[in-house]
């Protein structure tokens, strides 16, 4: 839709242009979620794609995803040797509520800024432990774990003036056996429960920690960690104490929970049996 | 820097279509606005969010939402819209495929659908069939329930006993003795009982077939609301002055310059079936939205900018959202001010519209002497519309209005006759001098049988002598347009050992909101026709609608039936099982048949007859194809469990108390002949059966049939295509005056000629010796000024009877509360079909519409009126991935009343859809769920809560 109270559209070249952000000047990436609610309150954007980051880039320790990478270019992330990882990035994408069109435009950055509970992009950060890149308004760089960025539903560590740069994933995520699991009111509805797992492997090649994060069922990310997969039980009474389910249109909090319940444990069997 | 600086930001250069464009958006705009500024009338606005895929375009060949891509992205690329791919006479091949599977109703969604499709085929990666419900979520078509558009993209014809059914077998035969289904599929001359695609097809393929807002007006005007932010409160004092003296703003509008008039903003044949309680600006609000002020300027940014400059003071009031507190004593009363009399309503001292209550023999004994009798409550949601094309109105005066300068209206409307009326009444305007009409509506589902924008507009026009659009956002849909009555519906059974019924009761309580518009109506229609259908001897209803302050309710699809008829065939499945009978078997042991009353609470009136009767052969289609199966076996696993259910409804044909059409056809210089009837097209196919009954009437082709409706100029008057009226009463009208026209020419060629013995015939008429053209018949009525026209008036007086039979087998996921449908069979009897292919599409989306309904859609509120499901996002409509293939299935059947032996076919099919999947949920998993929808967590609740 029109955001009719805008006056200016900056492009960012520079880590400069960004002091013009503000309360009522923010980062735009592909705008796919600016553009689908009335923003009153804003002036002016800083159009973040003038940067003209590279979507992926590939260092010896893992992955760099900018923050303007857009799901479609993430869906096509191409195979690496050894990358046990690599499904899970697809899947997340499928868990967008947006069409593969607007896979096109939509940024992986976007979706972690808009911190949205049913945001696949967090999703996928957090369950392989990404570190995140923001750039601080006062000049500064910090690095956050994926796990620590999403606050609540809708907000985030990030201030009016930071700008999320982009998301560093660690080789031993890439190159440990995920699962995924989403459920929703409808088949392809916006997400009611998104769950993936992750078993690492450890430096002799045995099977290392288990973490299962669990999200858009939870107002904010929740992560379980183990040293190995754990016992049903065990899992089960760790996601039964987690204490953030949530009732929206998408699903209520006591079927939330159930389904974090369940999808759970069939994560967990799932990478059990890929570890024995 | 004002707004209208901030205009001039950057030039942006690209091209659409392969024509090049350069223009200056403003920072904030997206593609859609601008494209649509240079009249790519082809890109619509369906959500604005991203959410319908209406907006599609190709950006460098990659499709995009263009209502949320920036517009000052634009730049240096190559657009493509639907209009790109292909034009009238020279159709993509995609787009000749949508024509041919009629993979549209009212089109409004079809040109984003058909770039989309467009883009899925150019993409190699894409073309997986299994992959469309992915690809196709993004485009949602509230019409046709997807099927014939998936027959569109992967270019197929699924035939109506459904994708998975085996053909005939001898066996199958023996099951049923009514022959073969009527074919659907692209066939034959046109002529009633074929299927000739739509009219207006390749335009709106194309994108070219204009809508309400696809026109370019010089000096036009837009308005914005101020909706009021308390659920009951009174306006102490307004300021418009800053807002007045923002620079672009042309008039504020609030209760100073409302007329003192009431009305409802539900219309009807008659004014008197509705409660007037609504003026167009009210100092007293009574709901979350309702207009505070307007503000009319040269953008709808302007508007709304000053919209939020109006400093209003407000006196709060105390409010109900309960309809059952808003009945009791000391509630606070949403129109307490309002004489009954004067108003129609029922007691506003009590918040209470409008009430039943009546008892044909005594339920008391009936229950006496049944042998089982089950009870049991209904709950049922608020639904929107989701009409694709919001409701919207653009309205011009022709010269100045002191010169005799007429009042224009185009507007989204089912109703444009009775817009005319009551805006004539509400402004004292003459109505020689306003014409209301409307272009191709973009779906209505009763939703457009509503005066929302036309009243607004009209004071707007008046006060600035402007012409000015008003159009409603989706959010304004979902927030302050009417949604359907939600209803607590109690029903209790009686019957003997051996099935039939002793007793009926029913008990309803419905919360028509802060307005009274369509609440007398839907409470009565919808105990009718549901509780005529049966015999049982002892009838007793109690309803009551009642006043709240939540957003309204008004008409939607099914008029009230739909809920009713959910409580109903849930409670008779219900005693079914207690009987250990057959649910089929149960319905054949008590529906109505030709010769039985009509009960509800007293014998219906003699308008109401048994035109023709399908309801049997229904039963019998619907049960043979359950047993026949479809092969679509459940998922593995214990946690699946798998039932089976089915719910019947009964509808009349015509609605009460009088629906009037009165149509013409002429022969035109050219040998053409033009047909002009006031009912709308919004995408229930009326357009294209019209022609089809002319041209069958006067032994013709559709190609020379051309078409002129809903408009208050160019046609006779209608009621408006409400009801399902738009063949059985409209059409009916064409008929007479097509047959009576053909009389006409036949004594114009006697005349012509001095001969006798003339016969009609395609292209002429053919005489004993000698034979004569069209063209040479209309030139010689020209010369002799004889008029070769007919006209025909339709009073509906007498209305028949239709019936809808569903069936489903599901599978039920205990684990998390999924129903997957398995099997979904419609049995209709829909007369004499005109279309087949259409009537099945008209069935499929209504079942679509159904499912919706019965498995996802709900207007949430919370709890103190206001709507937290504001955005398409957080309201699911179906999308492809979500719908089943339904089996479709006519009787054969041929009216009395209806034109060809037709019946209506539009909302009926919507109707028994909610209770026939209610109930195979409760044979899979043994409880039975009352409320709606049966979303996942609320399945998964009555399982596991």
């Amino acid at each position: 839709m029109d955001l009719s109270t805008l006056t200016r559209i900056i492009p960012a070249r520079q880590r400069s242009d960004l002091d013009a952000l503000g309360p009522t000047v923010v980062p735009l990436a592909g705008g796919s979620e600016l553009f689908a609610d009335p923003r009153a309150h804003l002036t002016g954007l800083v159009d973040l794609q003038a940067f003209g980051w590279p979507a992926l880039t590939f260092p010896s320790d893992g992955l760099v995803i900018a923050a303007t990478c857009t799901l479609a270019e993430l869906s096509r992330l191409p195979r690496q040797a050894g990358w046990a990882a690599h499904p899970l990035f697809y899947q997340c994408c499928t868990a967008l509520f947006g069409s593969f069109k607007v896979w096109n435009v939509a940024t992986v950055g976007g979706n972690l800024a808009t911190s949205l509970p049913a945001g696949p992009m967090i999703t996928l950060a957090v369950a392989l432990d990404a570190e995140l890149l923001v750039w601080r308004g006062d000049g500064s760089d910090e690095i956050v774990p994926a796990g620590e960025f999403v606050t609540g539903n809708m907000t985030n560590v990030l201030g009016p003036t930071d700008v999320l740069r982009s998301v560093r994933v660690p080789l031993t995520s890439l190159q440990a056996t995920t699962a995924y699991r989403k459920i929703a009111l409808s088949p392809l509805g916006r997400s009611g429960a998104v769950l993936a797992g992750r078993l690492d492997r450890a430096a002799d090649g045995a099977d290392g920690r288990f973490v299962l994060t669990v999200t858009a069922a939870t107002l904010r990310p929740v992560q379980l960690r183990y040293p190995r997969v754990p016992a049903a039980n065990e899992l089960a009474r760790d996601i039964a104490a987690i204490d953030c389910w949530f009732t929206d249109a998408h699903g209520a909090a006591d079927w939330r929970r159930a389904m974090g319940l369940l999808l759970g444990e069939e994560i967990r069997a799932e990478l059990a049996l890929v570890g024995s | 820097m004002t707004l209208e600086q901030a205009a001039a930001v950057a030039t942006v250069t690209f091209d659409v279509n392969g024509a090049r464009v350069e223009a200056t958006p403003t920072p904030g705009q997206c593609l859609r606005t601008l494209l649509r500024e240079h009249e790519h009338f082809e890109v619509k606005k369906g959500c604005d969010t991203g959410d319908c895929g209406a907006c599609t375009v190709q950006v460098d060949g990659t499709p995009v939402h263009s209502c949320i891509y920036p517009a000052f992205r634009a730049n240096g690329k190559h657009i493509t819209t639907a209009a790109g791919l292909g034009q009238p006479g020279s159709l993509a091949p995609v787009q000749q495929r949508f024509v041919d599977a009629a993979g549209f109703q009212c089109g409004f969604c079809t040109p984003g659908m058909v770039v989309t499709a467009a883009a899925i085929e150019a993409d190699a990666a894409l073309t997986d069939p299994s992959e469309l419900p992915r690809l196709l979520k993004g485009n949602l078509c509230r019409c046709t329930g997807y099927r014939s558009i998936t027959d569109a993209i992967v270019d197929q014809h699924t035939p109506p006993e459904g994708s998975c059914h085996v053909a005939p077998t001898r066996e199958h035969a023996e099951a049923s003795t009514l022959g073969p289904v009527r074919a659907t599929g692209r066939a034959g001359s046109g002529a009633v009982g074929t299927s000739p695609g739509a009219l207006n097809g390749q335009r709106v393929v194309s994108g070219l077939e204009p809508y309400t807002l696809d026109v370019a007006i010089p000096g036009l005007l837009h308005l914005a609301v101020l909706g009021s932010p308390h659920a009951h409160a009174r306006i102490r004092s307004l300021n418009a002055v800053k807002a007045a003296a923002l620079p672009g703003v042309h008039r504020v509008l609030t209760h100073a310059d409302s007329p003192s008039t009431l009305y409802s903003t539900a219309r009807h044949e008659s004014r008197f079936d509705d409660p007037d309680d609504t003026l167009v600006f009210d100092q007293t609000l009574r709901f979350r939205g309702q207009r505070v002020a307007a503000v009319v300027a040269d953008s709808v940014a302007i508007a709304e900018a000053a919209c939020r400059l109006i400093e209003v003071e407000y006196d709060l009031r105390g409010a109900v959202f309960d309809p059952r507190l808003a009945l009791e004593p000391g509630a606070p009363l949403v129109h307490g001010d309002k004489d009954p009399v004067v108003s129609r309503l029922a007691d506003p001292e009590r918040n209470l519209v409008a009430e039943l209550h009546g008892e044909y023999g005594s339920v008391e004994a009936g229950l006496a002497e049944a042998s089982t009798v089950v009870s049991g409550r209904w709950q049922t949601q608020r639904i929107s519309h989701t009409h694709l094309e919001t409701h919207a109105t653009i309205g011009w005066l022709d010269g100045n209005r002191l010169n005799g300068g007429r009042l224009n209206l185009r507007t989204s409307s089912q109703v444009p006759f009775l817009v005319q009326k009551e805006i004539c009444r509400l402004f004292d305007l003459d109505p020689a001098g306003v014409r209301v009409f409307t272009a191709r509506v973009g779906g209505g589902f009763g939703g457009k049988q509503e005066l929302l924008t036309e009243d607004l507009v009209t004071l707007a026009v008046l006060k600035t002598n402007r012409p000015v659009q008003y159009e409603f956002t989706r959010t304004d849909e979902l927030t302050i347009a009417p949604v359907r009555h939600p209803m607590t519906i109690d029903v209790t059974l009686g019957a003997t050992a051996d099935g039939r019924l002793t007793a009926l009761q029913l008990g309803v309580l419905a919360d028509t909101g802060a307005y009274g518009n369509h609440a007398p109506g839907v409470m009565f229609h919808g105990t009718s026709e549901s509780v005529a259908l049966y015999n049982a001897p002892n009838k007793k209803v109690d309803a009551q609608s009642v006043y709240t302050n939540n957003p309204p309710s008004g008409a939607f699809r099914g008029y009230g039936l739909g809920q009713i008829i959910f409580a109903v065939e849930c409670a008779l499945d219900e005693l079914a099982r207690e009987l250990q009978l057959n649910p089929f078997e149960l319905r054949r042991l008590n529906s109505v048949r030709p010769g039985n009353a009509l009960v509800v609470t007293h014998e219906e009136g003699p308008d109401l007859v048994f035109g023709s009767y399908g309801l049997d052969q229904c039963l019998d289609l619907a049960e043979a194809a359950l047993k026949r199966g479809n092969r679509v076996a459940a998922p593995a696993g214990a946690q699946w469990r798998v039932g089976t259910g089915m719910a019947s409804s009964m509808i009349a044909t015509t609605p009460p108390r009088g629906h009037r059409s009165q149509a013409s056809v002429q022969l035109l210089p050219g040998g053409r002949y033009l047909v002009r009837v006031g009912t709308t097209e919004f995408g229930n196919g009326t357009t294209t059966v019209h022609a089809q009954i002319a041209a069958t009437a006067l032994g013709t082709t559709l190609d020379r049939i051309d078409l002129v409706h809903s408009d208050t100029d160019a046609a006779g008057y209608d009621s408006g295509a409400f009801g399902s009226a738009g063949v059985v009463v409209a059409g009916k009208a064409v008929l007479a005056a097509a047959t009576a026209l053909a009389e006409t020419l036949v004594e114009a060629a006697a005349s012509c000629s001095g001969t006798g013995g003339w016969q009609l015939e395609k292209d002429g008429l053919r005489g004993a010796a000698t034979s004569l053209s069209l063209d040479e018949l209309a030139d010689w009525a020209a010369a002799n000024d004889v008029d070769l026209t007919a006209t025909r008036r339709e009073d509906g007086a007498l209305r028949s009877l239709a019936f809808n039979v569903h069936a489903f087998r599901v599978a039920v996921n205990t684990d998390t509360g999924e129903v997957r449908i398995l099997q979904s069979i419609q049995a209709a009897d829909a007369g004499f079909v005109m279309n087949p292919e259409q009537c099945r599409g008209q069935i499929e989306g209504g079942v679509a519409q159904a499912l919706g309904t019965a498995l996802f859609e709900e207007v949430v509120l919370d709890g103190a009126g206001a709507v937290t499901t504001r955005v398409l996002r957080n309201y699911h409509v179906p999308q492809l991935a979500d719908l089943p293939v339904t089996e479709v299935y006519f009787a054969q059947s041929h009216d009395v009343l209806g034109p060809y032996g037709a019946k209506s076919m539009s909302e009926s099919t919507y109707n028994p859809v909610a209770p026939a999947l209610a109930n195979a949920v409760r044979d899979a998993i043994g409880i039975r769920p009352t409320e709606l929808p049966m979303s996942r967590d609320r399945i998964w609740r009555l399982l596991h809560g």
